[in-house]
């Protein structure tokens, strides 16, 4: 059992362990297991200093924070002051961002040290992190096998016990399903909760940053620390921030846990692989024995979540991504006129899946096809989180596995962006309504590969979601991550 | 064919705040290229708006001038395109939802021009095509981002003006009223008012419009005038040799007075607007929209209201008078100085402060002689220790070097005298020597008197005061006789 962020912490705190000692067995698995996983695009040269700093503060009899030498694997698009930033594109190749995201600058403040950008796919476009620039990640459970996206790298860092935690963007799932694939756990927050300044954006009303960890009460830790209001964003929520892990543990007695009548359909059943739905039908009998009440609520427009997310997240990234135009930084092409810089710099600088989108985007919002796209999306989206509204009068909170399979292996899919994206059909719902969502391992398949579910929660009750999640991992047992050597990956005995 | 122009305006103002609209850079003009940046303003990946309140208001006070209808929820918008000096490749804007709506701007004629809509924006930067200060760029061009994320306001006309007259007048009231309200600083050179025109002909009597061409480009009201008289003249020759006009963007070129194709309505982009989603609506609640009505500055109209009334101005001179907020502001502080003659004081202004004004090489209003300066100079002719002629004689001696009044009268020895037995001796010294014209006047001759007093006049050196002169010489000769 790897030790939790707060004994971590509490070792650093107290002078037991340094807080280099902690970055270096960091680093020691980081080199044992990248070789192998490639979780990692870049590593970063301050985290010694700031581990040693760390270490005199507390030689000070100063308090460094509630992350107290807590090493920790950034998503390579959020900013880290003079450090590279790349979103795993081409077109950001050269770029140094100039500061640090908020969220960052949280978890630095509160003692943690940054020690690399993890891959991703490019600028968050995809589900398997086989769309980096760099190279794909595996998954640490298979390394036949994709560790999903696009906060791959993370959750793959995470599970080869590099780092305690990892930051992940969730724009449809993002965090979720890579979280999911990987065996362990991670936190969508409501929109809003968590400041997007430093966030390179993609779906600008959708994006969220979120934790990802070994188990619900570190995911709530560091929640505790990124939450909150920024100057900086003005769509963060000036909601107080709770206090995520009072009562995290009051178990779920009396819950009423909400399923959707359109997913417990059998025909919608069948998409899911045989070993998830089973795993789901047991998750929810156990809920049920542990006390809770599992109900069934309706949510008519669900089957056109996935549609209305792609119309949205592609019509805001055609304009979020427009930025990249090799005037002021990263890739830029030699060429002789305007246009030509426009257009070569871009076709070189992004990858086939980001030009997919971007050009479906663009469509979305052309004159004459608005409406009948990005209009009725913004009007389907309005509904599905009326639906939700609704359905959270007879529910406290609403469940879901997270994702229809596990790991899938590595170009499986790649040809087919549609069964890509249906990836997704779970994970879409909270975005689209902006709620809060929390993906839980819940056991292993016939493969030995991690399955998960979904708590789903009202507007800024991540209390309530993490206290749900935690039910489920005390009932079913964190999974005993992979054991990495650089040799193979092995599951340990 | 009887044709008649059909004419709107589009007004682009940038606000006067301390810092721009979506970031903390100072809001100034000029200095260095690329001295006013941040990370902000220049779209680097992960950053995001946030909105200016200072704009907002100066933008909600201007809408409220012009008798405009606040949306107290209006929503941003991206509109999407690439150019080198929009760094995000979309401006932030408003689309849908603007701040405000259906205002009005009194014309000089007494009539009103419609205003359609008001919204917020963020200017972009300036290309260079040569190098700051001059040198050769061949093949190249730089940016400048300065000018990123200026706050602006797009004022939107409805077409309803018929000549470049009233289009320049238009604009000239435009400008009038964000000059008394203090929204912006209105410079035309610097680019803080831009204008473009849009333009088309009908036959008189129809309803419909014809194909309009909108007129960028127009850097002063003179052009704005010049541009719309030649596209009237260019669009009049195309429809009578029985063409059709091209809806289109031209270019006016103020060295030839013409303008020139830009883009053709196919070349027009297709901005994609949708609701900025980095930004919430704009909410303005009541208490917001109350002060800032409450605390409006008074508009051109309403001042040369409150100068008639207040100083007893004629309506001609009210309005001469606030042609101007700089020279509204000089007239109320010099009135300030001397409450009891401000009539005087606007004479003063009328005559001898306009003609100076009215001069190529004017100062700007920060160089004016001080009104307290000039209401001495009245207050000096008012107590008789001046004459008219002395004092037009010191205001073109201090107006530029701004000497004390009382410092340049005494220096230049234009100091009236006021000592009748001095008075008295120059009279009785001037009658002397001209024995003739004492005569005539004896002799109730009253042409000499004008004579005499000339020759008082240069006795004392001019600092006789010739009104007393005079009077004393009549009283004098009917002492002495004179019929
Ligand atoms: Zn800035």
């Amino acid at each position: 059992m790897k030790p939790s962020i707060r004994a971590i912490a509490e070792d650093v705190r107290s002078g037991t362990r340094s807080a280099v000692d902690t970055l270096d067995e960091s680093l020691v698995q980081i080199e044992r297991s990248d070789p192998t996983v490639r979780a990692f695009v870049r590593h970063h040269a301050p985290a010694h200093s700031i581990a040693e700093s760390i270490d005199r503060r507390v030689a000070n009899g100063e308090d460094p924070g509630p992350l107290a030498g807590v090493p920790v694997a950034l998503k390579d698009n959020l900013a880290l002051e003079n450090e590279a930033l790349s979103c795993c594109s081409k077109i950001l190749y050269g770029y140094v961002s100039p500061f640090s995201a908020t969220a960052v600058e949280r978890l630095v403040a509160a003692g943690a040290v940054p020690v690399g950008h993890t891959n991703m796919d490019e600028f968050g476009m995809g589900s398997s992190c086989e769309n980096s620039a760099f190279f794909a990640t595996r998954n640490p459970w298979d390394r036949d096998r994709v560790p999903g996206g696009s906060s791959g790298g993370s959750a793959a860092a995470v599970a080869a016990s590099c780092v305690p935690v990892a930051l992940g963007s969730d724009t449809g799932g993002s965090i979720r399903q890579p979280a999911a694939l990987c065996g362990v756990v991670g936190l969508k927050p409501t929109y809003g909760r968590v400041s997007r300044y430093g966030l390179v954006a993609f779906a600008s009303s959708l994006d969220q940053i979120g934790p990802i960890t070994r188990n619900v009460e570190d995911a709530a830790v560091v929640l505790g620390v990124l939450a909150g209001e920024d100057p900086r964003d003005a769509t963060s929520s000036s909601e107080p921030v709770g206090d995520y892990l009072s009562g995290i543990d009051q178990g779920i007695e009396g819950l009423r846990i909400g399923v959707i009548k359109q997913f417990e359909d059998a025909e919608q059943m069948a998409g899911l692989a045989p070993s998830v739905r089973s795993n789901w039908a047991a998750t929810t009998a156990m809920l049920t024995e542990a006390g809770a009440q599992v109900v069934e609520v309706d949510l008519p427009s669900v089957h056109a979540a996935i549609a209305t997310y792609y119309v949205l997240a592609n019509s805001e990234a055609s304009a979020n991504l427009a930025r990249f135009d090799g005037i002021r930084y990263g890739h830029r092409a030699q060429t002789r006129t305007l246009n030509d810089l426009y257009e070569q710099s871009r076709s070189e600088g992004m990858g086939p899946e980001v030009k997919r989108r971007i050009l479906l985007g663009t469509f979305a919002l052309s004159s004459g096809y608005y409406d009948a796209y990005y209009g009725k999306a913004c009007a389907v989206a309005g509904q599905l989180t009326a639906e939700l509204s609704a359905a959270f009068e007879h529910c406290d909170v609403v469940m879901t596995p997270t994702s229809p399979t596990s790991a899938f292996r590595i170009g499986e899919r790649t040809a087919d962006p549609l069964a890509m994206y249906l990836s997704d059909v779970f994970t879409t719902v909270a975005s689209l309504s902006g709620l809060p969502a929390l993906a839980v391992p819940s056991g292993l398949d016939d493969e030995g590969l991690p399955m998960s579910v979904q708590v789903v929660g009202q507007r800024f009750d991540e209390g309530r979601v993490l206290r749900c999640g935690h039910a489920i991992e005390s009932q079913l047992g964190t999974l005993v991550l992979p054991k990495i050597s650089a040799a193979a990956l092995e599951i340990d005995p | 064919m009887n044709l008649e122009p059909v004419i709107g305006l589009e007004v682009h103002v940038q606000l006067a705040t301390e810092s721009k609209i979506f970031c903390g850079c100072p809001n100034a003009f000029g200095g260095e290229p690329n001295s006013r940046i941040c990370a902000v303003c220049l779209g680097y990946p992960g950053t995001l708006p946030v909105l200016n309140r200072a704009a907002v208001d100066q933008a909600v006070r201007l809408s409220l001038s012009l008798d405009a209808t606040i949306n107290q929820r209006s929503v941003f918008a991206r509109k999407n395109y690439f150019y080198p000096d929009l760094p995000k490749g979309y401006q932030i804007s408003q689309f849908d939802l603007p701040l405000a709506e259906w205002g009005t701007l009194p014309l000089s004629d007494g009539s009103a021009l419609s205003i359609t809509r008001l919204h917020l924006e963020e200017d972009a930067g300036k290309l260079l095509h040569e190098m700051p200060g001059g040198g050769e760029l061949p093949g190249e061009s730089l940016v400048d981002f300065n000018r990123c994320g200026v706050p602006l306001l797009e004022i939107v006309t409805e077409p309803d003006l018929r000549s470049a007259g009233s289009a320049q007048d238009a604009l000239q009231r435009l400008h009038q009223v964000l000059r008394f309200t203090g929204t912006s600083d209105g410079n035309m050179e610097e680019g803080s008012f831009r204008c473009d025109a849009n333009v088309s002909l009908r036959p008189v009597g129809r309803e419909a419009y014809g194909e309009k061409v909108e007129v960028k480009n127009l850097n002063s009201f003179r052009n704005v005038a010049r541009s719309i008289l030649h596209e009237i003249e260019r669009q009049t020759l195309v429809l009578e040799s029985g063409q059709l006009v091209v809806q289109e963007t031209r270019s006016f070129d103020a060295s030839n007075g013409t303008t020139a194709s830009l883009r053709s309505k196919e070349e027009a982009h297709d901005y994609r607007y949708f609701p900025e989603p980095d930004l919430p609506p704009l909410l303005i609640d009541d208490a917001r929209l109350q002060s800032l009505a409450g605390a409006l500055p008074e508009r051109p109209w309403a001042r040369a209201d409150r100068l008639r009334s207040e100083f007893g101005l004629t309506g001609d001179d009210a309005h001469l008078l606030t042609q101007s907020v700089e020279l509204a502001e000089y007239f109320e502080e010099a009135t300030k100085c001397l409450p009891e003659n401000p009539l005087g004081i606007a004479n003063w202004i009328k005559t001898e402060v306009l003609r100076e004004l009215k001069r190529p090489d004017a100062p700007p209003a920060a160089n004016w002689l001080a009104p307290a300066k000039l209401a001495g100079l009245v207050g000096m002719i008012d107590n008789g220790s001046l004459s008219g002629s002395g004092a037009k004689e010191v205001f073109a001696e201090i107006w530029e070097s701004h000497e004390d009044p009382h410092r340049a009268t005494e220096r230049l020895g234009l100091a009236q005298v006021n000592d009748e037995g001095q008075l008295e001796a120059w009279l009785q010294q001037a009658l002397k020597a001209n024995r003739g014209p004492t005569e005539q006047l004896l002799a109730g001759e009253h042409r000499v008197v004008a004579f005499l007093v000339g020759q008082v006049m240069k006795l004392s050196q001019g600092s006789a005061d010739p009104r007393w002169i005079r009077e004393r010489l009549l009283e004098w000769s009917r002492a002495n006789g004179a019929p």
